[in-house]
């Protein structure tokens, strides 16, 4: 960011700013980008424009230290992640903000109509003043820069999850209290703190993640060559490196920070420490929950704890929280353009989850059956936590992936049976699962579900998977006209046909994402399985929000498919889809003809049935009377014949066409994870087209000579090349998803037709063998006749 | 020609019992026979082509023989329909099993005919019979005039005969009998005849399962890929063992049970025919009596002459009638037995083929890697 900003110089024109600013928020999956966006401007612009704005800032209650201006805006950052607990606890402060806000940040510029925006600026104001005064001679560039960084850092901070706002709100208010007294060393302190628990908290979050222990490592060097001021520089290499030093090599972010507080921090931050202990103990609980894969829902014990710690936290009042938080991104600032690097790099790794929390907060939300207001941002946090080792491990891991392959674990779909009259009826389902995971409370456990449930289960994981580029197996499709009949009661084959195929597609879906290492480990999967009641309201959802939002998604898909031509890079990719395609083709082909061969199979049964009759007609027709008898056997011979062939059917049914059409449908996920993929590359595509125009608007600017405006240009091009890395590291991270899934797709498919074969040639056989024991029992009666 | 043909009665001058169609060739929209007969005197074979329209001539010179007693009592030997090249539906179900394949079950029919006709005690006398299976000149290219054909035509019109009480018990029993029969038989056809075609088409089924199966192959070297490509491969072979099985098993069912309950079928037909014909006459002497009965002394003498005259024909109608139901009798069921024992003897061949083949194919699945 430094180097680029240097290269940079002239700030941007508002109005274009404010266009990305709100072609982004259209883009609700970048809203965690944008407030990182809005803080940005907002605080760089403050020290020059509002200067002299004497507002006290009332609220806080011990608030010299100008944390509370970032903090109202810390806390609408916040807010989307996890709003029910932010609106109840850190509303209070911030009551009408979240909205505004993006006004707000927009139009600092202006006079400060609002309360709040006045406020904010005045102490941001203020924060600089005093910061400055902390770090004694500092330069204004630097102090510009500090703000600059500080923010970033907030950003990061911010925009990552709620985990980390989370732990940010750990520190009291005692603490940042003495912060105010203390002198530089204190400060420094705070830094090193700040930064420890900002380090922390990636580092518990990425643990696994190489990259950003790379750039840690890398960080210090380069802090020594791009460092404006000497002074700080030294702080920073005191504490700064040694400290990030420290969680690289260890990886656990626990141990490291406590080292490194040493005695005054203990004396300072003795509480957010043991907090944040606390935090990161939880945090541990989480992993390891995780990797024992106990669900969310059966976590009650671990996940209670942390429900707690939240609870409190909520009850420390919001400005504590936010206080402590600016604390730490002012004095993060400190550390210089390089930390401020890595903190991006740590917001690129965190809001790579972003989304998808966010999106399962709202639905959450939408569920409104969890009481507690910390639960959903709880949830969040957990399944985050859960998620992401879930998914690393996927990636790190291959072998693991072979070994939970054979996990043990068998569900079964079983007594279809409708419920209700009329149009309002439904089909329900026993689910059974047999397992001997140690994730299930139970061996075996048997639920009851109807069909739309198993539709709503399938729409949340690939909500939450699909953009992952995992590819998520599709249950049944609904089927009007089946349905329809069910539901009017006409009981005939057609019908019983219809609900065993669906019953039998039904259990196949199910044991496809439990045999899948990554979905089996979703809390809403163990729900599924396990919880006797399901939420009806999720059921509607998928009946009806979601059918349909699905089939504007993928008109939507559809249009993006013509519009965005990718250029692949990747030959594999090219030949798998390509691949895919001719083997879509090719299934749906060979599924017609198995269709009709189970047509004639079926017909040869019904024929062989009137054959049947039409000979016993014969037979006590005939005079002779061993050629009576012997026609009677024969009748009695193709009855018998009609129920193989029926049998037959059946199996060709069950065995092929079924078999056939789930993969087609599987087949589909699979061109749905790639578009995943596709899609994450056009984020990336543009975020470069972005970024590219960035930097001519810098050149213009550079050219036309305005100093003010550069400044924010330059800010903006580190925004996007922030975001650039992060696309381009989630578009990899999804092309790395999609291959191994594929890959496994493969594996799964050539074992399923395998076995799926196996069973049919032994049934195959096993009718042969019945058949042969029909013509030798027959034979001697025919040899009887004369 | 009819007069020289009815002149020679000798004996036939090959063996009746191993006459064969050998062949058929199909030019434009004719079929041509060829047929093959072995010679009573030594060795040596008669090889004749014929026609559909040489078999009709052969029919109608047997139906035309006027110095035979008692023809009317005849159970001629069912002759085929006439098959047709470019097979419609229509034509199909007129044709039933003999439509069936590249002509085979036809051969079969018609050499079965030929058979028949050949060893018939009454109609194998006949020297159309002789020309037909060994003159090297096709005998019936040239229309010939229909005489009893025609007559029995005219009396298919009459139709209401059909119900007439009979004077003869047996008869009467046998008349009934021979109703329901003909009923159940035909029935039983058909559904046999459909059984077939279902399996005929399951076989095609198979076929483009496992054609199309052959399309699932992938070309890589990536070993997944390779086994899912052997998996389709050994499939593609299955579903081929499969649908040859399944053909095998039609074609069983064709060339033993089908033949053989087309033939039942055609006879009861041809049996009923002769009773019917039977039925006729009795109708025709009863009339007669009545009018000799009424007749004037101008006419009463002759009168009395046709009513003999039709009394001696029905008498001997009555006897032949007698002595072909028994001989029908007994040979129909000795050859539904055979089509019976050689059905269940193919198909539980076909069987144990077809399980063998599954054994052996599931050895391979399981084995593979």
């Amino acid at each position: 960011m430094a180097s680029s900003s240097e290269r940079s110089p002239p700030p941007f024109p508002d109005s274009e700013d404010q266009d990305v600013l709100d072609s982004e928020e259209v883009g609700g999956r970048e809203s965690d980008e944008d407030d990182g966006e809005d803080l940005f401007m907002s605080t760089s612009e403050q020290p020059l424009t509002e200067m002299d704005t004497t507002l006290p800032s009332a609220t806080q209650p011990s608030d010299v230290l100008m944390s509370s201006p970032l903090d109202i805006m810390s806390d609408p950052l916040i807010e989307p992640f996890s709003s029910p607990v932010e609106n109840k606890s850190a509303g209070e402060v911030v009551s009408e903000p979240s909205d505004d806000f993006v006004d707000l940040t927009n139009n600092v510029t202006e006079p400060a109509a609002d309360g709040v925006t006045t406020e904010a600026n005045d102490s941001a104001a203020i924060s600089s003043d005093d910061f400055f005064d902390i770090l004694g001679s500092e330069s204004e560039a630097l102090r510009e820069e500090v703000v600059v960084v500080d923010d970033n850092a907030e950003a990061a901070a911010a925009a990552g999850k709620s985990e980390v706002t989370g732990s940010v709100t750990d520190p009291p208010g005692t603490g940042k209290q003495e912060v105010k007294e203390t002198s530089t060393a204190a400060v420094v302190d705070i830094s090193g703190d700040s930064s420890a628990s900002d380090t922390q908290q990636p580092s518990g979050i990425d643990k696994i993640v190489n990259p950003l222990v790379d750039l840690l490592s890398d960080a210090p060097p380069s802090a020594d060559a791009k460092k404006p001021s000497r002074a700080a520089m030294d702080l920073f290499e005191d504490e700064g490196s040694d400290l990030f030093a420290e969680p690289r090599q260890t990886k656990s972010a626990k141990q490291p920070q406590k080292s490194l507080f040493g005695e005054p921090d203990e004396d300072l931050f003795g509480e957010p420490l043991g907090a944040a202990k606390k935090k990161s103990i939880n945090k541990e609980h989480k992993d390891k929950s995780v990797t024992i894969k106990a669900a969310a829902v059966n976590n009650a014990g671990p996940l209670q704890e942390p429900a707690d710690l939240f609870s409190e936290e909520a009850v420390t009042t919001a400005p504590t929280k936010s206080n402590t938080s600016t604390v730490q991104s002012k004095t993060n600032g400190v550390h210089s353009e390089e930390e401020a690097d890595i903190f991006a790099e740590a917001t690129v790794e965190l809001s790579l989850d972003s989304p998808r929390s966010e999106r399962k907060k709202k639905k959450e939300e939408e569920e409104a059956d969890k009481p507690s207001a910390s639960a959903p941002s709880l949830s969040v946090a957990a399944s985050l936590a859960k998620t992401q080792p879930a998914a690393l491990e996927e990636l790190e891991e291959e072998d693991e992936e072979e070994q939970e392959d054979t996990f043990d674990i068998f569900v079964s779909v079983k007594d279809p049976e409708k419920i209700g009259d009329g149009m309002n009826a439904y089909m329900a389902y026993k689910v059974s699962t047999q397992t001997t995971l140690a994730m299930f409370r139970n061996k075996t456990f048997t639920v009851r579900r109807r069909f739309s449930d198993f539709l709503g289960l399938y729409e949340k994981l690939c909500e939450k998977h699909g953009p992952n580029g995992f590819i998520v197996p599709p249950p049944p499709e609904k089927n009007l006209l089946g349905m329809t009949k069910m539901k009017v009661g006409k009981e005939d084959s057609s019908s019983t046909d219809f609900v065993e195929r669906r019953r039998g597609a039904l259990e196949r879906y199910l044991q496809r994402i439990v045999n899948h290492p990554s979905l089996l480990q979703d809390p809403d999967v163990r729900e599924f399985l396990e919880r006797e009641e399901l939420p009806r309201a999720v059921s509607t959802q998928a009946l009806s929000g979601a059918g349909f939002l699905k089939m504007i998604n993928k008109a939507t898909d559809a249009v993006s498919k013509m519009t965005i031509k990718m250029n692949e890079s990747d030959v594999w990719f090219e030949e798998k889809l390509q691949e895919v395609e001719s083997a879509d083709q090719q299934f749906r082909k060979l599924h017609a003809l198995v269709e009709s061969l189970v047509v004639h199979r079926k017909e040869l049964s019904v024929n062989t049935a009137s054959f049947a009759k039409s000979t016993a007609m014969l037979g006590s027709a005939e005079d002779n009377t061993a050629l009576s008898r012997a026609l009677s056997q024969l009748a009695e011979l193709e009855d018998k014949m009609e129920q193989l062939h029926q049998d037959q059917a059946t199996n060709d049914t069950f065995s092929f066409a079924e078999l056939i059409a789930d993969y087609i449908r599987l087949l589909g996920s699979v061109r749905a994870s790639f578009d995943h993929r596709m899609k994450a590359w056009q984020r990336w595509q543009d975020a470069q087209t972005m970024l590219q125009k960035k930097r001519e608007t810098e050149a213009k600017l550079l050219w036309a000579n305005k100093p003010d405006k550069l400044q924010l240009a330059k800010e903006e091009i580190a925004e996007w090349e922030a975001k650039v890395t992060q696309y381009e590291r989630d578009f990899e991270r999804v092309s790395t998803t999609v291959r191994k899934e594929v890959l496994r797709f493969e594996k799964e498919k050539a074992r399923n037709f395998k076995l799926r074969i196996i069973t049919y040639l032994e049934s195959q056989l096993q009718s042969q063998q019945q058949l042969i024991k029909y013509w030798e029992a027959f034979l001697p009666e025919a040899k009887a006749i004369a | 020609m009819m007069e020289e043909v009815q002149d020679v009665t000798s004996a036939l001058s090959v063996h009746g019992h191993n006459i064969k169609v050998t062949d058929v060739l199909k030019d434009g929209d004719t079929l041509t026979f060829v047929i093959v007969s072995q010679k009573v005197s030594g060795t040596g074979e008669y090889h004749v082509d014929r026609t559909y329209d040489d078999v009709e001539w052969l029919q109608q010179h047997l139906f035309s023989q006027e110095d035979v007693p008692g023809l009317h009592g005849v159970i001629f030997p069912p002759v085929p329909a006439k098959p047709q090249v470019n097979v419609t539906a229509k034509g199909m179900k007129q044709l039933g099993f003999l439509g069936l394949g590249e002509w085979q079950p036809y051969c079969k029919a018609l050499e079965t005919f030929l058979r028949q006709v050949a060893s018939h005690d009454l109609l194998k006398k006949n020297k159309a019979v002789e020309i037909f299976l060994t003159s090297s000149d096709p005998p019936g290219r040239q229309r010939v005039k229909k005489n009893i054909f025609n007559w029995l035509s005219q009396a298919m019109d009459e139709m209401r005969k059909e119900g007439h009480k009979d004077v003869d018990e047996f008869f009467q029993a046998q008349r009934d009998q021979n109703l329901v029969m003909t009923g159940c038989t035909k029935n039983a056809t058909e559904r046999f005849l459909e059984v077939v075609l279902t399996e005929q088409k399951i076989a095609v089924a198979c076929g483009h399962f496992s054609a199309a199966l052959h399309l699932c192959v992938e070309a890589g070297e990536d070993p997944v890929k390779q086994a899912f490509s052997r998996i389709c491969v050994k499939l593609s072979e299955v579903l081929e063992s499969m649908k040859k099985n399944m053909m095998s098993v039609a074609e069983n069912n064709v060339n033993t049970l089908g033949l053989g309950l087309d033939l039942e079928s055609r006879y009861q037909e041809a049996e009923k025919e002769m009773l019917f014909r039977r039925t006729c006459k009795l109708v025709e002497l009863e009339t007669a009596r009545r009018s000799a009965e009424k007749a004037k002394p101008v006419k009463k003498a002759a009168m009395e002459e046709v009513k003999k005259a039709a009394e001696s024909e029905f008498d001997h109608i009555s006897r032949v009638a007698k002595q072909e139901i028994a001989q029908f009798e007994s040979e129909r069921v000795q050859m539904l037995q055979q089509a019976l024992v050689g059905w269940c003897e193919q198909q539980l061949l076909t069987a144990k083929e077809s399980a063998d083949q599954f054994d052996r194919y599931l050895q391979a699945f399981r084995g593979m890697a």
